[in-house]
């Protein structure tokens, strides 16, 4: 293990340094198809069923590049305000490591396919930062290594490597920042906002599922300080393996902290790659960076040039969808919500969910009250994030419709959420099957009504005499005899009716 | 005087994982150098109104539909694979990844 690392208080930081960020994600593309073969690209396959002579390296193999890869790259490029490279190829980039078989990864080098770009980012309290994109470049994934041997699946100790190619080749979109400056304390959050917003926005035009735990998106962290008196940049870390939002934001604070206690100490920083460890949140030496000389980047001469016509990028840019940013403007004024109940929505990963119901002809204040309350408690209760419990909007909205039209009291309609949750089908199966419709059968009622007013001929009595308050024990007989399955302010009708209240 | 160095070539061999002896260094520095000043004129007649060229076929945007085509099946793509476990390709211990 690592001896123990100084680190310098935060706000001791920011009296001698000013923080310095570089950001590049990696988004893997939701094609079906890889980068430049045909194998599939689904995630969770059984290790090296994905793979062809192309994603293997295997000699006289040669890659044909996807369109659609390409295409998603481009709208990536334009949806971040970038140029869009009228001519430019492909280059290897060549280095030995096992999750590269072919010895080589199929990158671009200074032809990138969009350029000088972009991205605003709301802060949460509103402030607005302009993060500079440098570049957003075509690659491809690596293959995924599990290490054998020592501590917990890690490099270090370990005996041998396994290596599973499924992922090597799936097209890459690579996402690099020009440097942040100026944002002082606020680094580690202008990260973590400025990835936020990156995703929402890759998720918005539909090129990616976005998932950092699944790996499909990725940020690496270029963190360097400056002294306050200083007129150059310092020299950067970039922290590799932050897997969540909320390890981008941990991962720049610990660096910066890192950092400062080794400068003020006299010491110097290394141009290194570290490892994010979740655990503690903090960061672990990794291999001193290639310079990029060492990469030996050239032409990749087995893919010809990539044009892209006029024509094509904007018909492309025909195609970019609502932006994010303008998208929540106008769900907040269409739903009426205050800046505080927007944020939550969004922290609670509802806004989509909530909107797609409403397109499928829920009303806004319905569709957010089911998914705030009894779905976020069934989602906590199961332990799985909103958008990937067992129901969809549409069946959401199905529910609510039949609130509307008096076939489910709102306590019927929970059990048959329940029902769709447990997997009984859509929700008029649910009702069907379980026989929750609301008793609007005026004849069984009635029954039901004389029935809980003869075993209770004291409480009549008094109905009779006038003590209409007392009906609410008949009530209660009648809800149960239906097992809820009634309209209490009907039932309740009814007994006043029978007793000639 | 060669403009590549004995240390470059040992470099350069050892990015490419070449085990190259002290007598192929002097060796490789001479030829290398040799190339390089070959290929060095191409620089006097390029100027810059020539675009660089890397591809000898006149030809741009070849793309493929992003259809799911049969790959390998993981028998198959490991037949060849000197170690193998798990449906993996079994390698050695990674070194020098971390300090």
């Amino acid at each position: 293990m690592s001896a123990t690392v100084e680190l310098m208080d935060y706000d001791e930081v920011l009296e001698r340094f000013d923080p310095v960020l570089g950001l590049e994600v990696h988004v893997e593309l939701n094609t079906h198809t890889k980068m430049f073969c045909g194998c599939p690209t689904g995630f969770g396959a059984e290790p090296n069923t994905q793979v062809c002579p192309v994603c293997l390296g295997l000699p006289g193999a040669l890659p044909v590049v996807n369109e659609i890869a390409v295409a998603s790259a481009i709208r990536i490029g334009l949806a971040l305000n970038c140029e869009i490279a009228t001519w430019c190829r492909f280059a290897r980039k060549n280095y030995f490591y096992p999750d590269m078989p072919k010895n080589f990864q199929t990158s671009q080098y200074d032809e990138p396919i969009a350029f000088n770009g972009w991205l605003d980012v709301t802060l949460d309290d509103g402030e607005v930062v302009r993060v500079q994109i440098e570049r957003a470049h075509m690659e491809e994934d690596t293959g995924k290594s599990l290490h054998v041997g020592g501590a917990t699946g890690r490099i270090h100790g370990a005996e041998h490597s396994l290596l599973d190619y499924n992922r090597a080749g799936v097209p890459l979109i690579e996402i690099v920042t020009k440097t942040i400056e100026g944002t002082g304390a606020r680094a580690p959050e202008v990260a973590r906002a400025y990835v936020a917003t990156l995703r929402d926005l890759l998720k918005a035009l539909d090129v990616s599922d976005v998932r950092m735990d699944q790996g499909s998106l990725r940020c690496d962290a270029n963190v360097s300080l400056m002294a306050k008196d200083a007129t150059e940049f310092g020299t950067r870390t970039e922290t590799k393996n932050v897997n969540s939002l909320r390890s981008v934001e941990r991962a720049v604070r610990h660096e910066m902290t890192r950092q400062a206690a080794i400068l003020v100490d006299g010491g110097s920083i290394l141009q290194e790659t570290r490892h994010f460890e979740e655990a503690g949140g903090t960061t672990r030496a990794g291999r001193r960076k290639e310079t990029s000389e060492d990469y030996r980047y050239f032409p990749e001469p087995d893919l010809v040039p990539i044009a892209p016509t006029r024509e094509w990028v904007e018909e492309l840019r025909a195609t970019l969808p609502e932006m994010p940013e303008q998208r929540r403007k106008r769900i907040q004024a269409e739903w009426s919500l205050t800046d505080l109940e927007l944020r939550d929505l969004i922290n609670a990963g509802a806004v989509d969910l909530i909107a797609a119901t409403v397109d499928a002809g829920a009303t806004p204040a319905e569709a957010r009250s089911w998914w705030v309350s009894y779905l976020s408690q069934s989602a906590n209760s199961r332990g799985v994030e909103l958008a990937d419990l067992p129901i969809t909007p549409a069946q959401v909205a199905a529910v609510i419709s039949l609130i509307a039209d008096g076939s489910l009291t709102n306590k019927l309609a929970r059990e048959v959420v329940d029902g769709v949750l447990a997997g009984e089908g859509e929700p008029d199966e649910v009702v069907e099957k379980r026989g929750l419709k609301v008793v609007s059968d005026d004849s069984a009622l009635y029954a039901a009504v004389d029935e809980a007013l003869a075993s209770q001929p004291d409480v009549a009595e008094k109905i009779r005499e006038g003590k209409v308050a007392a009906a609410g024990a008949i009530v209660g007989a009648v809800m149960k005899a239906t097992k809820g399955q009634a309209d209490a302010k009907r039932v309740r009708e009814l007994i006043l009716e029978r007793c000639g209240a | 005087m060669p403009s590549i160095s004995r240390d470059e070539v040992a470099h350069l061999a050892r990015l490419a994982r070449l085990a190259v002896t002290e007598a192929e260094l002097d060796l490789f520095a001479g030829q290398l150098d040799q190339i390089v000043q070959a290929v060095a004129q191409v620089g006097q007649v390029a100027d810059q109104d020539i675009p660089p060229t890397s591809h000898a076929v006149p030809l741009t945007n070849v793309f493929r539909r992003d259809l799911v085509r049969p790959g390998l099946t993981q028998q198959q793509a490991l037949a060849a694979a000197p170690a193998a476990e798990d449906g993996r390709f079994r390698v050695p211990r990674i070194l020098g990844e971390e300090a």
